[in-house]
Order: structure tokens, then sequence, then C-alpha cells
């Protein structure tokens, strides 16, 4: 009774989780390792940094004083703007939990041919950028626009945010259970509703979440489909002109919105899905019967496939190759390189900036890290838009020789995408537990060789995987690139947003397929990666 | 061989908690020592002390004539030559079996033979080249146990190496580590929370609780004679008794008189005596003698102890080697004894039995 009695008012530290400690886990709570103080203030100065755009935006709204707050909150189109973000909003994330939902539930429970494919198959639209597919719609089918084309194109966009948390959650479903439902009476429906439902339901939940945050962020799709949420009013009033602190109040609101998503996606996940007694691995379920399997049953399946994937890449190609693009080739190359180079800077930028956080997260358990963990879950937060917003703000006012270079660019992607970068590290960390390095120690390896021959080659495989994340996100990514960006420094992103501002439908097609092409390969090694790591990823450490 | 390992008045505080609190124990060369404990006794804190993961307030660690740990020593971990066992056996996961095993070896043509050789010790010659993911849990183990032995290292400890293991693997299992380590010469320390698996191990067993040592010994002095309560829970089943003491080592109880250790408090004193369910022998009482004992009309007053009668056998629990016979006083306040007997058993439900306990008990007043 010694031990864990006195171990909460002792240490003083709230417990978060099982504690990483050496050999057994006894004396966990107690004999915590302190991190060095130069990993907490690289880790804080990241956070700082990582929180700069939010506190300039606030200063910059509380500069423009309550009455000019007041003007802008009590104009009717901010309301309409907010109306048409919150619908938008709320209709992709129900249409996206139907049609994750049941994907995910075809992949994990009917014995379609060829399941593995398909569980890659469901990740791919995350690999096209919304405008893309936005753009291939509207060349497609001329005057498309407004609502409802939105609805479908972030539909088609957003699924596997869904689809993903909800298929791994119902992998993890133990068969065993479900039958002795099934046992004690209870018909398929009625263990569908109160056996396996329950289980799935914090990661509809979280799904949910993403998406609506998703959406809110959106700029590209909505900005080609002329939609007037948050994203594009605050550009269009930036690009005005003469009124910045209106679009910095937009923004704020922008913003507000998105943490109430974040606190709340953060909730859910917290409360993770009912904990297994026992132990031993949960056995699969037995897929449906394969009567079941009628054709349409795979329409939820493959029907967004079609619309994300096929549709886009088919217009693309026969834009590029019918029509006269005329000699681009040599810009869509030049674009080719911004493009990578981008992702390249990004990258670096965001994992320089998540590496300290996502150790200190990973490894040690202190006062200060739940507050930095906040910091960068904030950030999740921010719309490329916000940030774009409030980094050329910042540049124009006080960061004046750094203004327009790839300098602010690289921040501007360290900020947006830190918390992703933070995750993987993090994650990554977390799979060498304490025990293995002492292990390693007491087999005659100095610190150094340890950190060689154990934590590297086992912490790596998650860092590069999130690295490749940030890459593949950074090459989409469109607002802050188009805000920030150095003159001369056209992007892919950025050259199809141009041309088909300008309706030049014809000539965004070569730089859309070069894009879908770069972005294709990363994506596709991520969700090979991601099913490998979920089926044999079990190490000797044991559970947990 | 490389001397014992002597830790000697060894603390761990963490803030105001004293984890281990003055602990000093030795391993003789080449033995297995045993520290048996509930969780939250701070057995783990001693096997990382020992392994030089953590430096104590105060005290000291030291095997043979080197001194590893001590007011201004601190030998790191890599340099202690102590090989260690963890809990579920931590192995690297992106690690082949024989690569684990050869971690703390160098690449030489002795150190592959050596660890084709642990791998025919322990039953996975054909699992070299196999990933730890693709190992049940009694193989993990046996690899782990390999991989702290393959350096050869002067001594080992072990965090309850058979705690994840089924029944007959832990048997297996022990015999292993047994015969590994008189091969080796390796002296070793185990840390456990079993009792079973603690007696059946040792070469000596230490008790430790709420991070005190409470008795050093063999396992058999250790289990018969555990001189306080605590230590007797703690290394097996007990019976506890309401007694009263009639002399200097002897009590007073339900069942008889009883020889105690220690001197307990004075001559009509109350307090609890603790026995063991195999201490305690039933003789059934052939019919004339019950009738006898019947007749006799005279019962000691409640405020004194002595035997009663009419114990009969409620239940039989038969486990194959022994079995365990409950039995009760129905007429009295007696409370619901557990004997065990050795197999074969003739005892039934329903006959009366007249209990006994043999040897020395524990008393607390």
């Amino acid at each position: 009774m010694t031990g864990r009695s006195g171990s909460p008012s002792v240490a003083g530290l709230s417990p978060m989780g099982e504690p990483l400690t050496g050999l057994g886990h006894e004396d966990g709570p107690l004999l915590r390792r302190r991190p060095p103080f130069g990993l907490i203030a690289a880790a804080a100065l990241a956070a700082s940094i990582a929180l700069l755009p939010l506190a300039y935006l606030v200063i910059r709204v509380t500069e423009a004083g309550p009455g000019r707050l007041l003007a802008v909150l009590t104009r009717l189109r901010t309301w309409e703007v907010a109306a048409t973000s919150v619908g938008l909003a709320l209709a992709v994330a129900a249409t996206a939990v139907v049609l994750g939902s049941m994907s995910a539930w075809l992949v994990a429970r009917s014995a379609l041919p060829a399941t593995r494919l398909w569980a890659v198959a469901l990740v791919l639209p995350l690999a096209m950028p919304t405008y893309v597919i936005a753009y291939a719609f509207v060349a497609a089918i001329p005057g498309v626009q407004g609502f409802a084309a939105a609805w479908l194109v972030l539909t088609l966009c957003t699924t596997p945010y869904v689809a993903l948390p909800v298929l791994a959650a119902l992998r993890s479903v133990d068969a065993t259970v479900e039958e002795v439902a099934r046992s004690c009476g209870a018909s398929a429906w009625v263990v569908a509703h109160r056996i396996t439902w329950p289980q799935v339901r914090p990661a509809v939940g979280a799904g949910a979440l993403l998406v609506g945050l998703y959406v809110l962020s959106d700029f590209g799709a909505v900005s080609i489909l002329r939609v007037d949420t948050f994203t594009r009013a605050i550009y269009t009033s930036y690009r005005a002109g003469f009124d910045r602190s209106s679009a910095a109040i937009l923004a704020a609101f922008l913003v507000v919105l998105a943490l109430v998503l974040v606190w709340l996606e953060a909730r859910f996940t917290g409360q993770r899905g009912p904990v297994r007694g026992g132990s031993g691995v949960p056995r699969p379920p037995m897929p449906m019967p394969r009567r079941w399997l009628t054709p349409l049953a795979v329409l939820p399946l493959a029907a967004p496939l079609i619309l994300a994937i096929g549709l886009p890449v088919a217009v693309l190609v026969s834009r590029t190759f019918a029509v006269d693009t005329g000699p681009v080739w040599s810009a869509v190359a030049r674009a080719t390189v911004h493009t990578l180079g981008a992702g390249a800077l990004g990258m670096s930028a965001a994992l320089l900036l998540a590496v300290p956080v996502g150790i200190l997260l990973g490894r040690y358990r202190v006062r200060g890290s739940r507050f930095i963990a906040s910091g960068v879950l904030a950030t999740h937060a921010l719309p490329g838009v916000v940030v774009g917003l409030a980094l050329v703000l910042l540049g124009v006012t006080l960061m004046r020789p750094v203004y327009q270079t790839l300098v602010m660019l690289a921040l501007a992607y360290g900020v947006l995408f830190m918390a992703k970068a933070v995750g993987s590290v993090r994650a990554g960390v977390e799979r060498v537990p304490w025990v293995l390095e002492e292990v390693a120690r007491s087999q005659g390896c100095t610190p150094r060789e340890v950190w060689r021959r154990v934590t590297l080659p086992i912490a790596a495989p998650g860092v590069v995987a999130g690295a490749v994340l940030v890459l593949l996100t950074v090459m989409k990514e469109l607002p802050a690139t188009l805000l920030l960006r150095p003159t001369g420094f056209d992007t892919l992103a950025t050259q199809i947003w141009s041309r088909s501002e300008v309706v030049q439908y014809g000539a965004a097609a070569p730089y859309a397929l070069a894009l879908v092409c770069v972005a294709v390969l990363p994506a596709w090694w991520l969700s090979i990666a991601a099913s490998a790591r979920g089926t044999d990823g079990r190490s000797g450490v044991g559970r947990g | 061989m490389s001397g014992d390992l002597v830790v000697a008045g060894v603390t761990v505080t963490y803030g105001q908690h004293r984890v281990l609190d003055d602990v000093s124990l030795t391993v003789p060369s080449g033995a297995l020592g045993v520290v048996l404990g509930p969780s939250g006794s701070g057995k783990t804190t001693l096997l990382r002390t020992i392994a030089g993961f953590l430096q104590p307030s105060s005290g000291e660690v030291s095997l043979g004539r080197r001194l590893l740990t001590g007011p201004r020593t601190m030998i790191p971990p890599e340099r202690r030559g102590i090989g260690v066992v963890p809990q579920e056996g931590a192995l690297f996961p992106h690690l082949t079996v024989a690569e684990n095993i050869g971690f703390g070896l160098d690449r030489s043509a002795v150190s592959q033979a050596r660890i084709r050789d642990l791998l025919a010790r322990i039953d996975l010659a054909g699992a070299g080249a196999r990933l730890p993911g693709a190992l049940s849990g009694g193989q993990q183990q046996r690899v782990s146990l390999a991989r702290a032995l393959a350096p050869c290292p002067d001594f080992i400890v072990l965090d309850e190496p058979f705690a994840a293991l089924d029944a007959h693997l832990r048997g297996r299992m022990r015999d292993l580590l047994r015969d590994l380590l008189t091969e080796s010469g390796a002296g070793a320390l185990l840390v456990t929370h079993d009792q079973a698996e603690a007696l059946s191990t040792a070469d000596c067993v230490t008790v430790l609780r709420e991070g005190r040592v409470r008795i050093t010994g063999t396992p058999e002095h250790v289990y018969c004679h555990p001189g306080e309560p605590g230590v007797a829970e703690s290394t097996g089943e007990v019976v506890i008794l309401p007694a009263q003491v009639v002399a200097r080592d002897r009590v007073m109880t339900c069942v008889g008189e009883i020889t105690v250790a220690g001197t307990p408090a004075g001559t009509g004193a109350w307090g609890r005596v603790w026995v063991r369910p195999e201490q305690i022998s039933l003789t059934v009482l052939p019919p004339r003698i019950r009738a006898a004992v019947a007749e006799t009309p005279e019962r000691t007053s409640d405020a004194e102890a002595g035997p009663i009668d009419g114990w009969r056998v409620a239940r039989v629990a038969f486990y194959g080697h022994d079995a365990d016979i409950i039995i009760t006083a129905p007429a009295s306040s007696a409370p619901i004894l557990r004997a065990r007997v050795p197999a074969p058993v003739s005892l039934r439900p329903g006959q009366e039995v007249l209990p006994a306990v043999r040897g020395v008990a524990v008393f607390e007043a």
C-alpha cells in the first residue's frame, strides 16, 4: 500500500495515462524521470512560435477596438457567412458520417473480394486536394457552383476522416462479446445497436468533428465553387485591401468556432471506447456471408472513389491532352519544383518545431507538458487562411525584413502542420519504452549507442510517416501559400487557383494533373504503411 | 564465480516517501536469491538500484570486491556486468530473436556460436530469424533470459519473470533458469509477488514489505518460522485463530494448545495466532470416544479459551496431491477452519473430527 497511495499528492503530477517507466510499472508514479531543461525550453519555444499567429490576431482584434468589433459583428453579412460555414460543416459532417461508417463497416465486416485493397482505397481521397476535385467538377460541367456542389465535393474529400477511425474501431471490437450477446438472446440488430455501436461511437464522433474542422478551414473548394464561407470572406475582405481589421475580426470568429470543435474532438478521443477486460488479442468477427453482398452493397464504397478520383483524373487527363494547352510544360515543371521545395521546406519547419514537443509529450509527464500539448492542439484549429492572414499582417508591421520571403512561408507551414508532426513524433517515441533503453544499457551500451541502436530505429518509422504526411499536406496547401509566397514562387496549388479564378479551366488542368501525380505517391505509401502497422505492428514489448 | 552481491543499507526516497528503507541483503556467489513482496513493496526499485538505473539516497551495492553504487560511486549500467530480465521480456521489437540475444555481443564468429548455443538451450533453435512479435509470451521470456545471459554477466536480475506464464510453463522456465545459471556460474536475484514461485525457486528468500526487509533465510526457514503475521501471510496460506496465552510459548485456542515462537504477552492475554493449513491435523474419532466426549458436559466459559468439540467436515476440496478440508463446529461460535491433508484422503463431509496443531505458529497480541 505504499507506492500508489502516496504518489499523487507527493508527486503533484496528475497521472496522464500509464507512465512509461523502466522495469515494471510498480514504481512508475514515484520514480518518474525529469526531462532535461534544454528539452523543456525547446518545446516551450516551439509552442510559443506555434501560437504566434494566434496571439497576433488577438492583438489586431484588440487594436481594432470594441466599436469596430461591434460593427463587424452586427453586420448581417457576417452572420450569413457564419450560417453558411456552420451549415456546410454540419451537412458535410452528416453525409461523411453516413458514408464513412457504411464503407468502414463494409470493409471490416463483409466478405468483400480484396478487402485489403479496399482498405487502402478508402484512404486515397485524402490525396486529392479539395480545389482539384472542385475544379474538375467545374471543368466537366461548366456553371456548377454553390452550396450543394461544395457539399458534395467536401463530402468526397472528408469521408476518410470518418471511415478510417471507424474501421479501426470496428476491427478492435471483440467478436466474443457479440457472440455472447447473441447467445443471451439478442438479435443481430440488437447486437449492432447495443454492443457494437457504443464501441464505435467515439470514433464516429471524433471523425465527425474532424470533418467539421476540415470544412471550416477549407478555402480552395469553396472559393472555386463560390460559396461564401468564412475562409472566402476573410480572403476577399483582405484582398479588398482597405479593411484589414475586419478580416482579422472574421478570422478571430472562425478561430473561435474551430477551437470549439477541437476542444470537443479532444474530449471525444479522450474518452475512448469501453476498456476490454481480460488479455489476449481480440478475435475478429465472422465476416457477413457473401450472399448479402449484392453489387449494390459495393456502391457506397465504389461511388465516392469514382467521383473523387476517377472523374477528376479523367477530366484532367482529357483537358490536358485534348485542349490546346500550349507550351506550358516548362511552367508546370517549374511549379512542380516549387511545390516539392515548399513541401520539403514545410516538412523541415514542422519537424523542427515538433521534435522537442513530441519527445517531451511522448516520454515525460511533467506539469508544463499538458499546457504545451493544449497549445499545440490549438494550432490544429487554425485554418490556413487565418495563419496566412495573421502572418501577412505581422510581416507588414513587425517582420518587414522576412516578409515575402521563404522564411515567412516556412513559419506558416511550421505553425499549420506542427500538430500533425507532433502526433507522429510522439507516437514514434512512445514505441520506445524506458525499459528497452535500460535493457540496452545493461547489455553494455552507452547512452549514445542506445540512441543509435534502439531508440532511433524503433521511433523512426513513425516519425518518417509523420514527415511524409506533412510533406503531402504542404504540397496541397493553398491559402497560406497564396498569401505568403515570395513573388514569382508559383506552386502547382497557386497556379491551379489563379487559373481557375479567371475561368481558364483548360489552362489549370496540366497543373492539377501534375499535383495529383506528385501527391499520389506519398499518399499511397502512407496508406500501405498504415495498414502494415495495423496488422503486424505488435511488438515484443507487451501491451500498453 | 564473481563473489557475493551485497546490498547494504539502501534507502530510496521520493519526496516524503521511502520506497526502500535501509534494505540490506546478500546473495552468495552463484546463488539464486528471491525477493518476495506484494506490489508496491519496492522490489522493482531494488532491482533498478542494483542494475544501476537508479541512485539511492543512501546505501551501497557491491558485487564481490567491486563497489557498484556508493555515496560517491555510481558505475553506469553498461559497465556493471549485470544482466536484466524485465517484466514481460521487453525484447527489442525491431530486431530478430538472434539479434536480440546478440545485442550485447560483438559480431565475431564466437558470438554467433554463442547465439546458436543459447537458441538451442531455450528450445528456439529454428527461430533465430523471427521477430519478437511472432513469439508467444513464454518464448519471449526465454529469449529475454538468453539475452541477459549472452554476454556472460557476473550477475542477473529478473523482474517477475514467470508472472505472465501458464502454470506448466512456469515450471519449465524455472528449471531452465536454474540450469542456465548453474552453467554460467552467475548469481541472480529475482523479484516476485508469487510465494510459490519464490519458495520453489530460491536458494534464499528475502521478504520485503513496505520498503523494509522483514526476514531473510532459506525458503524452508522463512515459511516455517515467519516470525511475524505479515511474513506468514505473504509466504503462504494461513488460518487465523483467536488465542489466549497460557505459558511463555504456549497459547490456547479452539483447537487446543499451540506452541508459538517468541515471547508473547503475559499469561491470560488475548491475541491471534497464525497457523498454516497443513499444520492442522485431523483425527477421525471412533464412535466410542465420540460418545465419551459427547458425555463430558462441562464447557469452558466464554471468557476463557479452550478446545471446542463437535468439529465436523463441511467440505472436501480435492486437488490431487493434497486436499483442503473445511471443518466447522456448528454448535459454537468458532471460526471455519481449513486444514490441508496429503492424498489419499479418506475424510468425507459430515464426519466428526478432532483437530490439533503441530509445530510452531506465530502469535500476536
